[in-house]
């Protein structure tokens, strides 16, 4: 049981931050990009909405959207043969809305902080917007942007909530680690609940002080060979 | 090459910037005190900001016109920008950054491998610019300038984040470059990288143009108090034409002969520090004298730097000092007097 829900978790956890980084990074750019004020603090508004709201909002618009009867959920259960209520697939798409807006944050921030010089300058050198975003840009913002993939990684993989209400509890299918945790503890088995809760807590505390030690190691090399 | 520039440009509520020249080959300065707007026309003229209109024509090819909406692209407007902090690519090695900015020709690698070596860069091509050190990147970011073959290139204040010794070298090398490379707008407050490098001199002051013309013309004959202040002239006063070669400084009580004619809208007279010569004794008819009351005096290491006044004033509330700045080796100890050739008195208008 323990290893299954661990095996579901991280299955999750890393199907959600393929997604996750990708939406996020492509929002970061688009909201850093924008020019008008109100559209920015609109949307970035919107794109931050799932990381205040608890997560059983976040649970009630997926079911609202994607639910069996609702229309996205009939679209891909009639034209798919596709479930997404209540099938794995559902515990990453709450994995992903929660972890949005975490890689959504870190990644505009990092995009921000890049010298808009530097940009200047690729521009009068000729430089394409799209080459622009990926060679300079982006290996620029790297460091910022990898510490918010590990966040939302983590994140993903502490999802309750959302999963509870639109992908249940369904053991060996949609129970991830918190879930089982959660049933463990309602029926009484501490143990088990323990046991669960040594590896996440094990797994996250890898992922972050991972990142803790990229980010030293990044600051140490922009430190070094500085001239003096 | 021929660029033609006439803009106008809004910042926020207190600033505007209006501009026009135009440059037919050579290297044009502008000299201006820091937010004057000479770095915003270079961004104008690169793309990097729009004006609010205007136009903008580069060989023939209209880069800007509000009229009929025409605002190329930075990427398309074949003008090279060396900004202030060189603003290199981080992440991008020395010969990356360079080659970055090449078209993927055949010959490529050739052109990369001469470029670096015309900037003395060899055995650099693969650090990364944090590890290079400030001349280094700046010469990195020259090369990587000209990779991307500009038909004009715009610098940006080239020597502000240089010190002492690397800006005396940099300002020759660079130099160099314009001899061959020919076409450029740098901008800078300092006079001395200007009257060094280029041809032709613009002064700006608040957004609006004071001067164009000739550097050595400019320096010379500034023409306006601004000008004077912006080329260094250390000694103005407001003055009185007394006739045509003749006007009295009035902060100075201090009547001057000019070799010209003294222009209509004289107001102010003008003296640099440099242009007094020691007399020990008073001869008549020695042009212009004044008796020095020193009042202070600084060593600097190859000058003296002397704040004097008129010592036969007449006694006024608003006297002023004047600024005298000599050769070490040229004045061992302060003379009485100090003699002024008519040709350096320099009449100004507002």
């Amino acid at each position: 049981m323990l290893w299954s829900a661990m095996f579901i978790s991280l299955k999750t956890a890393s199907a959600a931050i393929a997604v996750t980084f990708f939406l996020g990074v492509a929002a970061a750019r688009f909201v850093a990009g924008l020019r008008r004020r109100r559209w920015k603090l609109a949307l970035d508004g919107l794109f931050t909405l799932p990381l205040v709201l608890p997560p059983t909002v976040a649970g009630f618009f997926l079911l609202y959207v994607f639910g069996l009867n609702r229309p996205v959920g009939r679209f891909f259960a009639e034209w798919f043969g596709f479930k997404i209520a209540f099938s794995w697939s559902a515990t990453v798409l709450a994995a992903v809305t929660a972890s949005f807006p975490l890689m959504y944050r870190a990644a505009r921030g990092a995009f921000e902080q890049v010298d808009p010089d530097l940009v200047n300058a690729a521009r009068t050198l000729g430089l394409s917007e799209w080459r622009i975003f990926w060679r300079i840009v982006l290996p620029t913002a790297l460091p910022g942007v990898v510490a918010g993939g590990v966040l939302a990684f983590a994140r993903g993989m502490g999802e309750f909530g959302a999963t509870a209400m639109i992908a249940g509890n369904i053991a060996g299918r949609t129970q991830t680690l918190p879930l089982a945790i959660y049933s463990a503890v309602a029926a009484g088995d501490m143990e088990t609940a323990g046991g669960y809760v040594a590896v996440i807590a094990a797994l996250s505390f890898i992922a972050v002080s991972g990142i803790n030690q990229l980010l030293a190691k990044e600051g140490r090399a922009g430190r070094r060979g500085e001239p003096g | 090459m021929t660029l033609e520039v006439h803009i106008d440009k809004r910042l926020g509520r207190d600033f505007s910037l209006e501009i026009s020249f135009v440059l037919n080959g050579g290297c044009l300065g502008i000299l201006g005190a820091s937010g004057c707007g000479k770095s915003l026309t270079l961004k104008c003229v690169a793309g990097i900001e729009r004006p609010d209109c205007g136009r903008i024509v580069l060989d023939g090819v209209v880069l800007f016109d509000s009229e009929k909406g025409i605002n190329l692209p930075p990427q398309k407007r074949g003008v090279g920008y060396l900004f202030q902090n060189n603003a290199l690519f981080p992440r991008l090695t020395a010969g990356e950054n360079i080659r970055l900015a090449m078209p993927k020709t055949g010959d490529r690698e050739e052109r990369a491998a001469g470029l670096l070596e015309r900037f003395r860069l060899g055995g650099l091509d693969g650090r990364l610019p944090r590890q290079l050190s400030g001349g280094q990147q700046q010469r990195v970011a020259l090369a990587r300038m000209l990779a991307a073959n500009p038909r004009i290139i715009l610098l940006d204040e080239p020597f502000s984040a240089l010190d002492h010794h690397l800006r005396e070298n940099m300002r020759l090398r660079l130099g160099e470059l314009l001899r061959l490379q020919g076409d450029a707008i740098m901008v800078s407050h300092s006079r001395d990288d200007v009257y060094q490098l280029c041809g032709r001199l613009l002064t700006l002051d608040g957004g609006r143009v004071l001067g164009h013309g000739e550097t050595r013309a400019v320096f010379h004959r500034p023409g306006r108090v601004e000008v004077a202040r912006l080329t260094g002239c250390k000694n103005i006063s407001p003055a009185r034409v007394l006739s045509e070669r003749r006007l009295l400084a009035l902060d100075w009580d201090w009547e001057l002969t000019t070799e010209e004619q003294i222009p209509p809208g004289t107001k102010f007279v003008g003296i640099r520090a440099h242009d007094f010569a020691p007399v020990r004794e008073e001869c008549p008819g020695g042009g212009n004298l004044v008796e020095m009351a020193v009042r202070e005096r600084s060593e600097e290491p190859f000058e003296w730097c002397v704040v004097f006044a008129n010592a036969r004033a007449a006694p006024g509330p608003d006297r002023a000092t004047l600024w005298w700045k000599c050769s070490k080796h040229a004045v061992a100890d302060p003379p009485r007097f100090l003699r002024v050739d008519p040709a350096a008195v320099m009449p100004l208008a507002e």
